[in-house]
């Protein structure tokens, strides 16, 4: 989540800047399916979980990926953080999604799908969340984009794009799915979530 | 987004959306192994009931627990209120003890907009007299929106003591405010003189409404409210008010029936009406708590207490717990 929801002003705001095009983005979530499939030996025991709102088509298009390579089919699903996060004092409510697990978590290697890694907040939040659900053999981590900046001590274990960035500039991610358009684009923006 | 919840009037319908489509996400943590999550961890949350209550207390108990609220029950008998407390000098000591939610029930209209001007905490009003209940407004929308996948242009029809209902009023104003139409359907008696002016359809015969009524939302005959003979008997109020088998085949038969509880069986409809297929009356106590859950979610996140302007006539007492 975080820096990919900053300012919608629109994609032609002055000094952005696209890092990844659609190609790129296809070809980065493919060879993350080819990695996700190496690491495990296959799809066995694994459930892939979309982080709202940008990682769900993320998560889907891994499993339609991994569908491609081996004829597998990954259960995937989707994960609303909202309630986990540590800044409900702060920050205050934000609207929640469906969380559903098409299969219990209870054993299942979860592999968590979102777009941006930024302070890594909202991954230690969708770890609480998937460990309420059931505990699961190992949580494992998809990013399409890192941008470094971390505040917790958490790592990507599938990277789609480093992206070195400024914490001043925002990271926006658009996909098909919910903008129409994929691309990945660096914005001066302030605003920093 | 919402400071106080008190009066279903001061929703809009975006709010009312926004509490509903909320609610669905809790209604889910339902059916999870652990129904529990951490987001109003470190919180207090008040139940201050002053008048008798099972289903709302402990609807709302529950909705606070599960959002991991800690929750104080505070009900008037076996308190300092038996002994002769005010309303106020109760409220201030929740305050000085540092309470961030405050749900209250008390027999007096308005005692939950008068406890806002004493306290710090956010307000939820869990019915005031004969005046407002909105949380169960919101569970019954939810309800119907759940069955129905809509609100806009459905027909109900309110049937009942109107008069002395707190639920009717909040009902009625929150279909309205979704653009649900409403009849209302009693005897004169217990219909208010003022019912002219609640933009609802008006019928003292229950029959000719049956058929063209999506709900049929059936309110509770308050005989403990009702200090006159408002009607002849119990008997005749079921005769010709009551849902019974007969009527119930007079329904559409898409419609549902509802009852904020707790139920007459005999009188507002019979034993066998109430366990019929077409009742709505399980989902709505069921409904109640992820709706609650949603109202608490949405007014106790953000910026933490206000810090009221020095020398706003509050007490030192609040002063001090604010410390």
């Amino acid at each position: 989540m975080s820096s990919a929801r900053a300012p919608v002003s629109g994609a032609q705001s002055s000094g952005a800047r696209v890092v990844l095009d659609a190609d790129a983005i296809r070809r980065a979530v493919l060879r993350m399916a080819h990695q996700i499939l190496e690491r495990h030996a296959g799809a066995a025991g694994l459930l892939l979980m979309g982080i709202h709102s940008r990682g769900v088509p993320l998560a889907r298009r891994l499993a339609r990926d991994a569908a491609e390579i081996e004829q597998v089919e990954v259960p995937t699903g989707t994960l609303d953080v909202a309630l986990y996060r540590d800044d409900y004092a702060q920050i205050g409510p934000r609207p929640l999604a469906r969380t559903h697990f098409p299969v219990d978590a209870q054993g299942m290697t979860v592999i968590l799908v979102d777009d941006v890694l930024f302070t890594g907040r909202t991954a230690r939040a969708a770890m609480e969340a998937v460990i309420d659900q059931g505990r699961p053999a190992a949580i494992e981590l998809a990013v399409l984009v890192d941008r470094g900046h971390r505040e917790l001590p958490i790592r990507a274990d599938y990277v789609g794009k480093n992206l070195p960035t400024a914490l001043h500039e925002s990271v926006r991610v658009r996909l098909a799915e919910h903008d129409g358009v994929d691309a990945v684009a660096i914005e001066p923006a302030r605003r920093r979530s | 987004m919402l400071r106080h919840l008190l009066d279903m009037r001061a929703l809009d319908a975006d709010t009312i959306t926004t509490v509903l489509d909320t609610a669905e996400a809790f209604g889910d943590l339902a059916a999870r192994p652990i129904k529990k999550v951490p987001t109003l961890r470190g919180r207090t949350v008040c139940n201050l009931f002053f008048e008798d209550s099972t289903r709302t207390r402990v609807s709302f108990e529950i909705a606070a627990k599960r959002l991991s609220a800690d929750v104080l029950n505070f009900s008037a008998k076996g308190s300092s209120v038996s002994k002769g407390e005010s309303l106020k000098d109760t409220a201030l000591t929740l305050q000085a003890m540092g309470v961030d939610a405050i749900v209250v029930r008390h027999h007096a209209s308005g005692a939950a907009r008068q406890l806002t001007r004493w306290v710090d905490a956010k307000v939820l009003n869990a019915g005031d007299g004969g005046h407002q209940h909105p949380t169960q407004a919101l569970l019954d929308l939810f309800t119907i929106r759940q069955h129905f996948g809509r609100l806009e242009g459905l027909h109900v029809a309110v049937v009942g003591d109107v008069l002395h209902s707190r639920v009717a009023r909040s009902v009625v104003q929150g279909l309205q405010t979704m653009s649900a139409g409403v009849t209302l359907v009693g005897p004169p008696t217990l219909l208010p003189m003022s019912a002219d002016a609640w933009d609802a359809e008006i019928s003292h015969d229950l029959d000719p409404v049956l058929g063209k009524a999506d709900v049929v939302y059936l309110l509770r005959v308050q005989r403990e409210r009702m200090r006159e003979q408002f009607i002849p008997s119990i008997r005749e109020y079921a005769r010709l008010w009551g849902l019974d088998r007969r009527r119930l085949g007079e329904l559409a038969d898409h419609a549902v029936i509802m009852h904020p509880g707790p139920m007459n069986r005999g009188v507002e409809l019979t034993a066998d009406v109430a366990d019929a297929p077409n009742t709505l009356i399980a989902q709505q106590v069921t409904n109640g708590v992820a709706v609650r859950m949603s109202c608490l979610y949405l007014m106790l996140g953000g910026e933490q207490r206000e810090q009221p302007a020095a020398g706003d006539g509050r007490s030192d007492l609040s002063a001090v717990a604010r410390r």
